[in-house]
């Protein structure tokens, strides 16, 4: 009786979360909010997101360098450590890690900011004045989101590069060639729509989930804390199952997404 | 002219409107009084569109604002305002911002000159003048119902929809607030509905008085009539008033 009542009322949850999306989409097409508030909302996402995601980046292309060089320099590999960096940093680890910084440090304020306006009535008197909260609301936050967590993870990578290049071969004294040359030969335009792709579908993750758990809490204060911590949880689930999901689809549509990019350009 | 017929609501398992039936007439003043958590809130969000009664009409001057999209609908809710029972600030403006919200939002045409103006109105009708530039959390409690009230009356609605003006307000403070009613009810000529538990508020500010019961409302009268009516629910609801009214006055 409990998982029944449990499924039911998950599914309907999924199902407002869905609904959710679909009228945030409509809402951004066919009555897009004020361009002061999408602006502030790309300030807030990106522009102070810019520290933190510089720091992760950085500091795990300095690790990759070093376990990459440290790993195969005695099997004679030790060139391709530029490649290893760059391909990490731009199909896998410069969107999820840059994802799970924005889940931290802007997805969780922005649960907690509409769960308070939610339990203090704000909302309410929003929807009193006839202004649509998910117009006035989410839907900046929306497309700024979208917009800006691509370009923080191109940031991202172009720091993880930077500090793999600075430990191969400042630490390592490796030629700069050496780790620079291989990259225009193998990174390929689809790594790099890879990297893209991921990161306009986790913007979209974690601005809808940390939205429509701000948007959907109860319960004063707890309820705040509660949602909050839920929609991490949540966002850092989705993001790893679904970061699998397109790197399986990708990787299978591979051969046509070159066909599409070789017909384009 | 507000008409509600047959509102049922239901929360869950809990059923809080009952086929709820209340007539107000154009600028009367009426104070629906009842014990804490019969739904007299409840009543008030699907007055104001916020909430679909599960079944049942609300009619405002004519229109059934339960049967139409109200954010699409703008142009009905510019008749109707609400005073939140926890102010509802948006605790990130300023009080200048907060009041012109609605301006800003709807009117985008407006010229600051104006916008300005019409927000010093306001604020200056509510005795708040200067506090633009202040933020919500700087103001006492009865300061931020005030600016509360300013952000509703700066666009002049018809119908003012209060919801606990004088909870958790000091006996003073809650004697200015139904001051403010009735002076906002005298300059825009509104009609105005009162939901509250404090007798003395209702006495003071109401035309006609309504005691809601189990999601319905079981008695309806001037407030005079109110007063003479012989139903053991509302003597307990009064002698319970009467208590906190002398403690009030007590501790005031």
């Amino acid at each position: 009786m409990a998982i029944a009542s449990w499924t039911l009322q998950t599914l309907g949850s999924l199902g407002d979360y869905c609904m959710m999306i679909f009228q945030v989409l409509w809402i951004s097409i066919r009555r897009p909010p004020q361009w002061r508030l999408i602006r502030d909302q790309m300030y807030e996402i990106g522009v102070l997101s810019l520290p933190v995601v510089a720091i992760t980046g950085f500091s795990t292309g300095m690790v990759l360098a070093a376990q990459s060089f440290f790993q195969l320099s005695d099997k004679g590999l030790a060139s391709a450590t530029g490649l290893m960096v760059t391909k990490a940093m731009m199909v896998e680890l410069g969107p999820v890690l840059t994802a799970f910084m924005v889940t931290g440090r802007v997805g969780a304020a922005m649960c907690a900011e509409l769960g308070t306006m939610r339990v203090t009535e704000q909302i309410d008197a929003m929807r009193s004045m006839a202004v649509d909260p998910l117009r006035y609301l989410v839907a900046p936050r929306f497309i700024a989101g979208t917009i800006v967590l691509p370009l923080l993870t191109v940031f991202s990578c172009i720091m993880g590069v930077a500090g793999g290049y600075l430990i191969a071969v400042d630490y390592y004294n490796m030629p700069s060639n050496s780790f620079l040359d291989p990259l225009p030969l193998h990174i390929t335009t689809f790594d790099f729509i890879s990297g893209i792709v991921k990161a306009f579908i986790f913007g979209i993750i974690i601005i809808t989930i940390s939205c429509y758990r701000g948007m959907t809490t109860r319960g004063g204060a707890a309820g705040v804390g509660r949602a909050t911590t839920n929609s991490v949880v949540i966002c850092y689930s989705v993001i790893l199952i679904s970061n699998f999901l397109i790197t399986i689809g990708l990787n299978n549509s591979h051969e046509f997404i070159v066909q599409l990019l070789d017909y384009w350009f | 002219m507000i008409i509600v017929r047959n509102l049922w609501k239901r929360y869950g398992k809990l059923q809080v409107l009952k086929g709820l039936e209340l007539d107000v007439n154009d600028g009367e003043t009426v104070v629906i009084l009842g014990r804490s958590g019969v739904g007299k809130s409840v009543l008030l969000r699907q007055l104001i569109g916020i909430e679909k009664p599960d079944d049942g009409y609300v009619e405002v001057n004519g229109i059934r604002v339960t049967h139409i999209n109200l954010n699409a609908n703008v142009e009905v809710m510019r008749h109707m305002g609400m005073l939140f029972q926890s102010s509802a600030l948006f605790d990130s403006m300023p009080i200048g911002d907060n009041v012109s919200f609605y301006l800003k939002q709807h009117y985008p045409k407006l010229s600051p000159e104006e916008v300005k103006e019409r927000v010093s109105h306001a604020l200056d009708l509510v005795g708040l003048a200067g506090t633009e530039e202040k933020m919500p959390s700087d103001l006492s409690g009865g300061m931020r119902k005030r600016a509360a009230l300013a952000r509703v009356i700066v666009y002049r609605p018809s119908l003012i929809l209060y919801d606990e003006p004088t909870t958790g307000l000091d006996p003073i403070t809650a004697m200015q607030i139904n001051e403010l009613i009735n002076k906002t009810k005298k300059e825009l000529n509104a009609t105005s509905i009162v939901v509250t538990h404090d007798m003395r508020s209702a006495l003071e500010v109401g035309d006609r008085l309504a005691f809601h019961h189990e999601g319905k409302i079981l008695h309806i009268a001037p407030k005079d009539e109110f007063l003479k009516i012989d139903d053991p629910l509302l003597h307990a609801f009064f002698k319970n008033a009467s208590v906190s009214m002398s403690e009030g006055l007590t501790n005031g």
